[in-house]
């Protein structure tokens, strides 16, 4: 289910540490992308619970915060459910875990990202579970810098892993290995995956690498070859294979093999991320070939690019070198005054890049929203008019070590504007609280005295309605007809036993015995009538009793919505008090701390900016020494020649 | 002038040292590769110590800290979301709405506008990355409110392809009862047998 490549750092190319050390640095960024994209791109079904894919939508977008907010607060919600059996997020909760971890690695919480991945190697899981995991914690290691524990969590992963990570299990046991200075070993693993469609370029590559540090040249040089010929989809995999051909190309053209170097070097495409060092080791080969007038043709390219790139500067000193080898030595004479201009204005930008960064402009710049918005936002940063300071340090800004600290400092500056908004939405709940307890606190009370009238009034009729359905069911069985008189028959049948009574009491005349039959015989008509009308009677009642029975309904209902109702708005003001102000004196805290870490953080990446331009400077004033005075000797030589032809 | 050519051999000593190889016999092939890359390995490996050694920018425990910022600030936000769902979104009137692209064919949306009861409720424009996280099987909470128990009722609206000659735009009415728990609706766009986009609608 995870996660992204990390693609920009294929950008990573720190010139100043030389070739090879860019070249292993690329190594193991590749891993690290190459290795995340493979199980992002292979998970074989989606998630089904809604909260985990909105916290993948973020994640996706590069919004690990939202994505880990969202995902944390799913997770901590189906561990407080008591049948989790029952919850969506049960038959993934593997993945979500994962996928807590994936996030808060690629949001720079190393210390954090491995708690979650353990936490699923400790449970009782399927083995494939477990071993993904493993996986997962090695990559983890590996991208901490810790081969030795990567290399043991790879491992503790069997003969058989999962088909979708084995050939990133094997990628990454290679990179490992690597790391370790074990590229023999490496080189055995990076064979099992040459054919590996999803590592294509980089497995070609680092097999390259691996056989030059284990000191198999020839078969490096076949093997760099084979990658800068492979055939590349993406910007990730052209750029490795540029990365091939620059590499192979400098080591063919440093032995001498200039033909075969040339050939590599023009393989590099001309305008990507090697480009510029392509054309320059270009022109050397030709040079080391004797090649002058050949050197010319990539310098003279080169030397009109973006003036700020190092390759750039000296391909503006190496062209007219070549010309004055070639004997021509007023165009040298004209190359060399351009280009001693050249860095001198140059020298001037930078000059304004440092005093804008004491400014504090720099941090300003690269906070700037526009320019993150694109994924090529380094680059850019060139082409800004308003952002001298960064000119010169797009390859630093690229460099992985400034990049985490920058990350970190524009993480900083994110998490205190969240903060900030949060302190006004708190400020609001708290305001919301109190207009809802004006609202409801001086109703309640007796709302409250009215629904206990209510309620128990409520109850006595619905113990009538219980008392009168239980003697209707035994009316089923023991037929009682007098019960179901009405309260006139039932006042009628009473006048006249009272009437007997008196009539009993009177003694035994005829005329009281005629008056007492008669009585009788009232009795037994309306006792005729109630057996009589028995079963329609009863029906009337059942029918009505299903009457009340849909009215109960419906008052019990009501009853629990207001009950709901009720407690909702109790819900919606009490309680709150204390847990806002506990909120918001977090918030207050952690404003402070990151107020305080971010000046810290800003002032280091300040420093390491300034460090860079200094060094940039010093390069250039050295280059523009050399200019001047080469130029003096170019034009020195181009008038003696004029003069004697 | 001396001076002069004395920098100037300085500065080209590269092209100087790459033409005194010029002035070697050359031994073609592999031999003077392998040559090469023996003499060149050491170089890697001192390369390779020297990205090891050298400075590292000074971050580490400032990135430790930053770190823990970072937890305290993300349970801040799990409280925060929870005492806001308690106090806008009550479980008991909560209906939460979700948009998510098929799977196996999913199709370009440009916008979508959703209606409850006839009062519209949610429009909105997708980004690509938006788009792009959709179709990767992210799904999109395009609205969170508060409704009455009861029988309600949901339009929705969306619009794609824009520009392009498949333009499309599919509207559906989609019947639901609010009751006491939290309600959630989801809503899937995908291209149909035929490659015609679709909309589908219901409970989840």
């Amino acid at each position: 289910m995870h996660f992204l490549p990390c693609r920009h750092r294929f950008r990573v190319v720190n010139a100043a540490l030389g070739l090879a050390v860019a070249t292993f640095a690329l190594a193991v960024a590749g891993v690290a992308g190459r290795a995340s994209l493979a199980s992002a791109d292979q998970a074989p079904t989606r998630a089904a619970d809604p909260h985990f894919r909105e916290a993948l939508f973020y994640a996706y977008q590069g919004n690990f915060f939202e994505a880990l907010e969202r995902l944390d607060s799913e997770l901590a919600q189906h561990y407080e459910v008591d049948e989790r059996a029952l919850d969506s997020l049960y038959a993934e909760l593997a993945d979500a875990e994962f996928s807590v971890g994936d996030f808060e690695l690629r949001y720079r919480m190393h210390l954090r990202a491995g708690r979650a991945i353990r936490a699923v190697m400790a449970a009782e899981v399927p083995e494939p579970v477990r071993e993904d995991a493993a996986y997962r914690l090695a990559r983890l290691h590996f991208q901490k810098g810790q081969p030795r524990a990567a290399l043991d969590a790879l491992d503790s992963i069997g003969e058989a892993p999962p088909k979708n990570i084995r050939d990133a299990i094997t990628y990454l046991r290679a990179n490992v290995l690597l790391m370790l200075n074990r590229p023999s070993e490496a080189a055995e693993a990076l064979r099992k995956i040459q054919n590996s469609e999803e590592f294509e370029g980089f497995s070609a590559y680092n097999l390259g690498i691996a056989l030059l540090e284990g000191g198999e040249a020839a078969a490096a040089v076949r093997q760099l070859d084979r990658g800068g010929k492979i055939h590349a989809k993406d910007r990730e995999a052209m750029a490795i294979r540029d990365k091939s051909n620059l590499v192979l190309g400098t080591l063919l053209g440093e032995a001498g093999e200039n033909q075969r170097a040339q050939k590599t070097f023009e393989r590099v495409r001309l305008e990507g991320p090697f480009s510029n060092q392509a054309l320059l080791r270009a022109g050397w080969s030709e040079v080391t070939a004797g090649q002058f007038d050949r050197a010319v043709v990539p310098w003279t390219i080169l030397a009109e690019r973006d003036g700020t790139d190092e390759a750039v500067q000296e391909a503006q000193l190496a062209l007219p070198f070549a010309y004055s080898k070639l004997n021509i030595h007023s165009r040298a004479a004209v190359l060399y005054e351009r280009a001693a201009s050249s860095f001198g204005s140059e020298l001037g930008k930078i000059e304004a890049s440092l005093g804008s960064i004491r400014d504090g402009n720099f941090l300003e710049a690269l906070e700037r929203e526009e320019i993150r918005q694109d994924r090529d936002w380094v680059i850019r940063l060139r082409s800004l008019p308003e952002a001298p300071e960064t000119y010169y340090l797009v390859s630093l800004i690229a460099s992985h070590d400034f990049q985490s600290a920058l990350q970190n400092y524009l993480d900083l500056a994110e998490m205190r504007r969240k903060l900030l908004d949060w302190q006004r939405s708190l400020a609001a709940f708290e305001d919301m609280t109190q207009v809802r307890s004006r609202y409801y606190a001086p109703k309640i009370p007796e709302i409250d005295r009215r629904f206990r009238q209510l309620d128990a009034q409520m109850r006595v009729r619905l113990e009538q309605r219980r008392h009168l359905d239980e003697r209707l069911t035994k009316m089923l069985t023991a037929p009682a007809p007098e019960l179901l008189a009405t309260a006139d028959e039932q006042a009628t049948r009473s006048s006249i036993e009272n009437l007997r009574s008196r009539i009993n009491r009177m003694g035994d005349s005829p005329g009281v015995s005629r008056q007492r039959k008669r009585a009788e015989r009232l009795l037994g008509v309306l006792s005729w009538r109630l057996e009589t009308t028995y079963h329609e009677r009863l029906t009337e009642v059942h029918t009505h009793l299903a009457v009340l029975n849909s009215d109960v309904k419906a008052l019990e209902e009501q009853y629990a919505r207001f009950v709901r109702t009720r407690q909702a708005a109790a819900h919606s003001y009490v309680g709150y008090t204390g847990p806002i102000q506990n909120l918001d004196e977090r918030v207050r805290i952690a404003l402070d701390a990151i107020s305080t870490i971010r000046e810290q953080q800003g002032q280091v990446l300040e420093e390491v900016a300034i460090r860079e331009l200094e060094r940039r400077r010093e390069r250039l004033r050295a280059h523009q020494n050399k200019a001047r005075f080469a130029f003096a000797d170019s034009y020195d030589r181009a008038a003696k020649h004029r003069i004697a032809p | 002038m001396q001076s002069g050519r004395a920098i100037r051999t300085a500065f080209f000593e590269r092209a100087q040292k790459i033409q005194s190889k010029l002035m070697r016999p050359r031994v073609a092939g592999l031999f003077v590769i392998l040559m090469f890359l023996a003499a060149i390995a050491p170089g890697i490996a001192l390369a390779k110590d020297a990205k090891n050694t050298t400075k590292a920018l000074p971050t580490q425990s400032l990135d430790e800290q930053v770190q823990e910022i970072k937890s305290d600030v993300l349970a801040i936000a799990a409280e925060l979301s929870n005492l806001e769902e308690k106090l806008i979104y009550p479980s008991n009137t909560q209906v939460a709405i979700f948009v998510e692209l098929d799977a196996d064919r999913p199709v370009p949306i440009d916008s979508a506008r959703l209606s409850i009861d006839g009062e519209l409720v949610a429009h909105h424009i997708y980004t690509f990355k938006e788009l792009e996280a959709l179709s990767k099987g992210g799904v999109q909470r395009i609205f969170t409110g508060n409704l009455p128990t009861g029988k309600h009722r949901l339009d929705v609206s969306f619009t794609g392809g824009r520009g392009e000659a498949n333009g499309f735009e599919l509207a559906e009415t989609f019947a639901f009862d609010k009751e006491v728990d939290p309600k959630l609706v989801g809503i899937t766009l995908g291209a149909g047998v035929v490659g015609n986009p679709t909309l589908a609608i219901e409970n989840w």
